[in-house]
């Protein structure tokens, strides 16, 4: 009879770390920005209909990097989530921080104790009344949540370009100055990503009901062009 | 529901883009009827205390889309229960759905549909078929037969405008959730007759929004004439009907002032020396 090896969780933990990572960085990264009429995401994405940014709730948006299948499970779990809150209490009371709380504890627990940790980062996006109020949650693949301000990076290249917009991002940019300084900043030697390489969500702070829209089409190469 | 755990499914028993599905899974107490309230107190009806009842909606098409319209009142046996209640709704963009009947039952039914058509969308990354929706909308209905049989119906009428033919549509349902497709118009509820027989009289291909609402008023106008449980425009409160205009543009309510103006000025017309 063979004896398990012993593995010390130290090492358990560290390996699925590592391979998690390792998923995350063959994949490209997203923005999201504060600005004034509302928060921008800007994701590299030449697919049209795979999408990496969704709709979740009236002021809430979801976006995903790593491996499409995970992520699109969880954006769909965080749609499922919101609306059953919504419909049991009330529109008002969803809430990106509850939603966060949930994806934490979803993605801790795999992490945990599957074999296979989930190989994305997430982001919970909630636009307020005003940029102060406005939430952005950056979501690990073991369950750590980081409340970020201003702008947040997801994905394998996160450390150069957060490094790139901390220099370049101003308070109070326009939807159109945000959506170029994002693609600008995911484009390789300063070169920005063209319309067809991206793609690009807003919740826009001044909406009354659902705050979510994609920019796309004439409307982004427009943007990146002014 | 836990807040803390999220819905998550084997690929087996996945409601997929079905908020309806969705709910009988993990939360049947909040499905319209999940507690069995209707069987709950006996099955027959004169056992209840009244039920608040809501009436009279029409939907009219006209050249770029449809115009949908609700009195204002609700009844309990004879009593009014509400003279503010409303009955036409927003379902998405580009569709509105009204109802008439038990008004519980029929505000969680548009609820219920609202909700899911809002959350197919945002599951599947685009919205229903017109069709798709009305077909949603009548499974809601026979979902709700097992109440109406013990006297708790409620009715709706959908409408909006189909972006991909280009045109406004008017779908009416009967309580088994039968659902027809209207080629002009429809209407629902106890003055429902009333109203018909009245754009009956005066539809025409091809009208303007101007006219077509002012036709949908004159509807609702003639109902209240002719039924108990419809109200007319309440000129000493300022309450009028709600009426909404559904075309390419989008779904929108029409503001309270401009109802009231177009309300007024067809006051002291017909009624006057029609013996009514």
């Amino acid at each position: 009879m063979t004896m398990p090896f012993y593995v010390s969780p130290e090492q358990v933990m560290k390996d699925r770390a590592d391979y998690a990572r390792k998923g995350i960085a063959r994949g490209r990264s997203l923005v999201a920005l504060e600005s004034a009429a509302g928060i921008v995401i800007v994701a590299e994405n030449p697919s049209r209909t795979l999408f990496k940014i969704s709709e979740i709730y009236d002021r809430i948006a979801f976006a995903g990097v790593g491996k499409y299948n995970e992520f699109e499970m969880l954006k769909i779990a965080g749609v499922r989530h919101a609306d059953l809150k919504g419909y049991s209490y009330s529109r008002e009371d969803v809430n990106a921080r509850g939603l966060a709380n949930a994806y934490a504890q979803t993605l801790g627990q795999v992490f945990t104790h599957e074999m296979k940790p989930y190989e994305v980062e997430i982001l919970v996006a909630q636009v307020g009344a005003t940029a102060a109020a406005d939430e952005l949650f950056h979501i690990l693949y073991d369950g750590t949540v980081m409340d970020e301000e201003r702008f947040t990076v997801l994905g394998g290249q996160a450390d150069t370009i957060a490094q790139a917009l901390e220099s370049r991002y101003q308070d109070a940019l326009s939807i159109g100055d945000a959506v170029k300084l994002g693609a600008s900043v995911l484009g390789d030697t300063d070169q920005p990503l063209s319309p067809e390489q991206l793609e690009v969500g807003v919740l826009q702070r001044d909406a009354a009901g659902r705050a979510f829209r994609r920019i796309k089409g004439d409307e982004l190469a427009q943007f990146l062009s002014s | 529901m836990n807040d803390q755990s999220m819905p998550f499914f084997a690929s087996g028993v996945d409601p997929g883009p079905s908020f309806v599905e969705l709910l009988r899974r993990v939360a049947p107490h909040d499905l319209p009827g999940g507690t069995g309230a209707a069987g709950a107190g006996g099955s027959d009806p004169a056992l209840f205390p009244p039920l608040t009842h809501a009436t009279t909606v029409v939907a009219i098409r006209f050249a770029d889309g449809v115009v949908m319209a609700g009195d204002r009142r609700a009844t309990s046996g004879m009593a009014i229960a509400s003279r503010r209640i409303e009955k036409v709704f927003r379902a998405d963009d580009h569709s509105g759905v009204a109802f008439a009947g038990v008004a519980g039952t029929g505000s969680e039914m548009v609820k219920l549909f609202q909700t899911q058509l809002e959350h197919y969308e945002k599951i599947e990354g685009e919205t229903l078929s017109f069709e798709g929706k009305a077909n949603q909308l009548a499974q809601l209905v026979r979902g709700n037969l097992p109440a109406a049989m013990q006297g708790l119906v409620a009715v709706p009428l959908f409408a909006g405008y189909d972006d991909r033919r280009g045109r406004g549509r008017v779908f009416s349902y009967d309580v088994t959730g039968g659902r027809y497709e209207e080629t002009d118009f429809q209407t629902n509820g106890s003055g429902g007759v009333h109203a018909k027989n009245w754009i009956k009289a005066s539809w025409r291909e091809g009208m303007t929004i101007d006219d077509t609402v002012d036709l949908a008023l004159r509807a609702l106008f003639a109902a209240a004439d002719e039924d108990a449980a419809t109200g007319g425009p309440d000129l000493v409160r300022r309450i009028f009907p709600t009426v909404a205009v559904i075309d390419a543009s989008g779904y929108r309510m029409l503001a309270d002032d401009d109802i009231e103006r177009r309300a007024n000025a067809q006051l002291g017309g017909r009624e006057e020396g029609a013996g009514l």
